[in-house]
């Protein structure tokens, strides 16, 4: 049986490399030319806790993960079976998720549980010791007998029989192991190439066909420029194209990683990486640096982000040409689900502040539209003078999945209207009133370019001036610049419809969701007759009247957006006056899958009522479906007697 | 780094024309014209200069004076100034800011601001009191002590700036009088010309709301003695000469310790502490991060080739 989609899951122990390993394998299925999406769930820890990868791939671009596994690769026993360990269970682990036909992938003494858990069901169990394949390859490197030592290498096992069961060939599995060993790490690159080919040799041999295989052929060329990477690089690189010149940021997940790839490229590209004492520091410092003449950025999460609207309001009241504000949304409020994905900070980028503020807050919804819309936000940041905002999630940061490759021919800067000492009209003031709102802006260090800025508010020059006429025009100018953003940025920047624009059922959401939302419609509606999506990606200056028209006619209107109090649904009848007729709604702290947003939107054809809760694949009661799971998970671990805590793999050395 | 031209620059020249709005006899007078003193002893370009402030009296500071300013957020003043420092490395950024400022609200951005040791000034205005807001007490008023506009003494230990600019890592640590200006301007130049983190406190009185220390408190008209004295008067050396000796910079930090807690009560004025070092913009310059020119005026950024990054992602 080969499905249109394969779907793979690797799960261990926070520590144990299953990011690693599970990259390794994505970077192969995507040489071989499958179209690959991955994401990650992990805890709010360094060592021990439940973390799992999944991948998905197809012979057509996928954009989201879907519920059931088709292999499951487990590095511990929490994997299969849950953390049930604890007073209060978390999870019951993912065999269950196994597809009928599926196999596990599972170390000797763990069978006994997942044959209990699996009742009869038709799963295939691939029992494998990793330290096998550990120790062998060990002993070719003079180390045999040390396989208890080096048990952080059982990921490359895993991966090693991983690829075997898939029927993916060798060499591309160890050029790109290797490729991540340089200079003296080599002979290390090469024993854990070592480690996968035991592993994929005993899998060969032992292990019955898995019923799924990848999708039997890719049809993507292999040439066609595809490149594969996560949300927080692609912002990265699009802030190096875009010629920033100071990034600033306080470490906070799941936003470092973008900040900490800019800091490894710092000397190539002469950009200052600077890590400051908080997040106030980091606005601060990012508006100043713009005004001082820099492109300029700072990228955070919302408790971060929640430090910085006085930066907001500073860059605003003084027209600085930014900063740019990345802002990756996690689970809240307050420190909330660190590592896990929310859109839960709408209301707040649009609202953050005192008094009103002229802001762009934009919400890209895939890889590609991070790096054009990064970009293209420091080209507004300068022209309108005003800060940017840019609203990602966890599950943005995080996904790890085949694009087109960036095209950057079309790319200009574009860094607004500065001051030239050669075109000066008499006395340069800095706020002087213009017809767009906007003055030109003179850099520090400019002769004939001296000016005053202050939070107060100001006269032309740039002083404190509390005169009645001065503040209605400021508070115009600034204010009025939004116009100016909606007048001159082209719509397909701003909003996007998929599908029909006459089909009745109008989809509107924003963010990271459109990955899920564009794979559910092509299941449920291939040809795009019944169902259309409206995704927004401009959140302030909102596209209203845009938008009122192209929901126009609509016979059913449902937003769907990861929050608990349907944010963008309550901004939409804002705007438009128009009511979402569902509100699909999903704040467990999980993206959506494609089958989720299929079984949600089923449910509202089904007469579901206005508010859809989905969960766990499917639509859920909202009043009772939380604390049943919290009982039935006390029921499993009554049940299944007493289970020991995960072990976490040390570094050689550490495990006696 | 400071551009010099001929010198032709007076204090004058750093003065903008706006109306002062400072109570009639406030510190803070004497504290602009030695800054602007201090800039014409170095011939700074007024385009070169950048003054950045926090929120409160000093905050109006950048207004009159004739250079790029900035009046920036309540204790945000090295923040403020660590940006556009970062932008642009060869202006001579000078922050200013009240005590309450600094030592209260910024007290954070002013530990990390010191140990960062980027090259800036900061001018702390220290007064004892939040007086735009009509005279609270700040960080720096004495345990027991009240002034006429608080509503009760205080129950809480002063800070010690000295000793906190001590610890979070300023390479150069003065404390100038406001009424005082030559010999704070001398200071303030010194301070410019530091390359480093470098903290002026100045003890600025405010006749409008704290009474305990006027003028004639710190000429010691009540005990017959003047409180202030200068440092560079004694025989007392403020420079570590050789920065790799640990035992001359523990030493040179602990005379300044004992100074600014010196139990006469008597007050010393002038440099406490220096130290050469790298500062962030040469440990950045090693790294191959920071160029000659600053980041403002790099062109280059704006031609990246990000190609070798998406090849690596391919």
């Amino acid at each position: 049986m080969s499905a249109p989609t394969f779907s793979w899951m690797i799960g261990g122990p926070q520590g144990s490399g299953i990011n690693l390993g599970a990259e390794i394998l994505a970077r192969v299925m995507s040489r071989l030319g499958y179209y690959v999406f991955g994401n990650i769930e992990y805890h709010s820890n360094i060592k021990g806790k439940h973390s799992y990868y999944r991948l998905r791939a197809a012979d057509r671009p996928v954009h989201s993960h879907i519920e059931e596994v088709h292999l499951l690769t487990a590095l511990d026993e929490e994997t299969l079976i849950g953390d049930l360990y604890h007073e209060f269970p978390g999870h019951r682990g993912h065999v269950e998720q196994v597809a009928p036909g599926g196999g596990i992938l599972l170390e000797p003494d763990r069978v006994e549980g997942v044959r209990r858990r699996l009742d009869g069901r038709d799963v295939h169990l691939y029992v494998i010791p990793y330290g096998e394949a550990v120790h062998q390859a060990l002993s070719l490197a003079g180390k045999g007998g040390q396989a208890h030592e080096y048990r952080i290498m059982n990921n490359t096992a895993a991966i090693g029989a991983s690829a075997a069961l898939l029927g993916v060939p060798f060499d591309p599995l160890a050029e790109v192991i290797l490729s991540g060993f340089h200079g003296k790490a080599r002979r290390v690159g090469e024993t854990n190439v070592h480690c996968a080919r035991f592993a994929y040799e005993y899998a060969q041999k032992e292990f019955k066909d898995l019923r799924f295989k990848l999708p039997p052929k890719p049809r993507r060329a292999r040439d066609d420029k595809q490149i594969m990477l996560k949300g927080t690089q692609a912002v990265a690189i699009a802030k190096l194209k875009a010629g920033c010149g100071l990034q600033t940021y306080y470490p906070i997940s799941p936003a470092t990683d973008e900040s900490v790839y800019l800091e490894g490229q710092q000397s190539q590209y002469n950009l200052v990486v600077l890590q400051t004492e908080d997040e106030v520091s980091a606005i601060d410092a990012a508006v100043m640096a713009a005004h001082g003449g820099v492109r300029a950025s700072t990228s955070t999460s919302g408790p971060g982000f929640a430090l910085m609207p006085e930066g907001l309001g500073f860059s605003a009241i003084t027209e600085a040409p930014g900063p740019v504000v990345v802002n990756y949304q996690r689970g809240g409020p307050s420190t909330g689900l660190p590592t896990r994905h929310e859109q839960g900070d709408l209301r707040f980028a649009l609202h953050a502040g005192q008094g009103d503020i002229p802001r762009i807050v934009i919400a890209p919804g895939d890889l590609s539209e991070c790096f054009y819309d990064t970009f293209d936000s420091f080209n507004y940041a300068d022209r309108y003078q005003v800060p940017v905002i840019l609203l990602l999630d966890k599950h943005l940061a995080a996904m790890y999945a085949t694009v087109p490759r960036f095209d950057t021919s079309g790319l200009k800067i574009d860094r607004g209207e500065l001051f030239d000492p050669a075109q000066r009209d008499g006395r340069y003031y800095r706020y002087r009133f213009t017809e767009s709102g906007i003055s030109p802006r003179a850099l520090p260090g400019q002769a004939g370019g001296i000016f005053w800025t202050t939070t107060d508010e100001h006269d032309q020059v740039g002083h404190i001036t509390e005169g009645i006429g001065n503040r209605l025009t400021m508070m115009r100018k600034r204010m009025g610049k939004l116009e100016l953003v909606e007048k001159e940025i082209p719509d397909e920047k701003k909003f996007a419809l998929y599908g029909s624009p006459q089909a009745p059922i109008r989809v509107v959401s924003w963010g990271s969701t459109k990955g899920a939302i564009l794979d559910a419609l092509g299941r449920l509606d291939p040809e795009g007759k019944r169902y259309a999506f409206l995704q927004i990606r401009f959140l302030q200056p909102f596209p209203a009247k845009q938008l009122q028209a192209l929901l126009r006619g609509a016979q059913k209107i449902v937003c769907l957006e990861s929050n608990y109090s349907a944010q963008l649904a309550g901004v939409l009848r804002e705007k438009t006056d128009i009511r979402a007729d569902h509100k699909v709604l999903k704040y467990d702290g999980q993206p959506f899958s494609e089958d989720e947003v299929v079984a949600a939107l089923e449910a509202t054809e089904a007469g579901a009522g206005e508010e859809v809760l989905v969960s766990e694949g499917k639509v859920v009661s909202a009043a009772t479906y939380g604390p049943e799971q919290v009982d039935k998970l006390v029921e499993l671990k009554e049940k299944s007697g007493k289970m020991a805590p995960p072990m976490v793999p040390l570094p050689p050395g550490y495990n006696r | 780094m400071a551009t010099t031209t001929a010198p032709q620059l007076t204090a004058k020249t750093y003065k903008s024309e706006v109306h002062n709005d400072w109570c009639p006899g406030c510190g803070d007078f004497g504290i602009v014209i030695a800054l602007q003193m201090a800039l014409a002893k170095l011939q700074i370009t007024p385009h070169n200069v950048a003054v950045v402030s926090g929120i409160g009296c000093s905050g109006k500071t950048p207004h009159y004076m004739g250079t790029y300013g900035f009046h920036t957020l309540h204790g945000r003043v090295l923040p403020s100034v660590t940006g556009l420092k970062l932008a642009n490395h060869r202006l001579t950024v000078i922050g200013v800011g009240g005590d309450g400022d600094g030592y209260g609200i910024g007290v954070g951005h002013f530990v990390s601001g010191g140990r960062r040791n980027l090259d800036f000034t900061y001018l702390v205005f220290n007064n004892d009191v939040y007086a735009l807001t009509k005279g609270q007490a700040s960080p720096t008023i004495e345990k027991g002590k009240k002034t006429k506009s608080m509503a009760d003494s205080s129950i809480v230990e002063a800070i010690n700036p000295v000793a906190l600019a001590l610890a979070s890592g300023y390479t150069f640590i003065a404390r100038g009088y406001a009424l005082e200006v030559k010999y704070l301007a001398n200071l303030i130049a010194q301070a410019i010309q530091h390359r480093g983190s470098a903290l002026v406190d100045i003890f600025q009185t405010c006749p409008t709301y704290n009474d305990l220390h006027s003028k004639s408190w710190y000429e010691g008209k009540d005990s017959g003695q003047p409180r202030l004295y200068k440092l560079d008067e004694s025989d007392y050396d403020p420079v570590v000469h050789d920065p790799n000796d640990r035992a001359e910079v523990a030493q040179k930090k602990a005379q300044a310790l004992l100074k600014s807690e010196e139990p006469s009560g008597r007050l010393p004025l002038g440099v406490f502490y220096q130290l050469e070092v790298p500062t962030y913009e040469d440990c950045l310059r090693e790294k191959g991060v920071l160029g000659h020119e600053p980041q403002a005026r790099l062109g280059a950024v704006f031609q990246r080739d990000i190609q070798p990054l998406l090849d690596r992602l391919a």
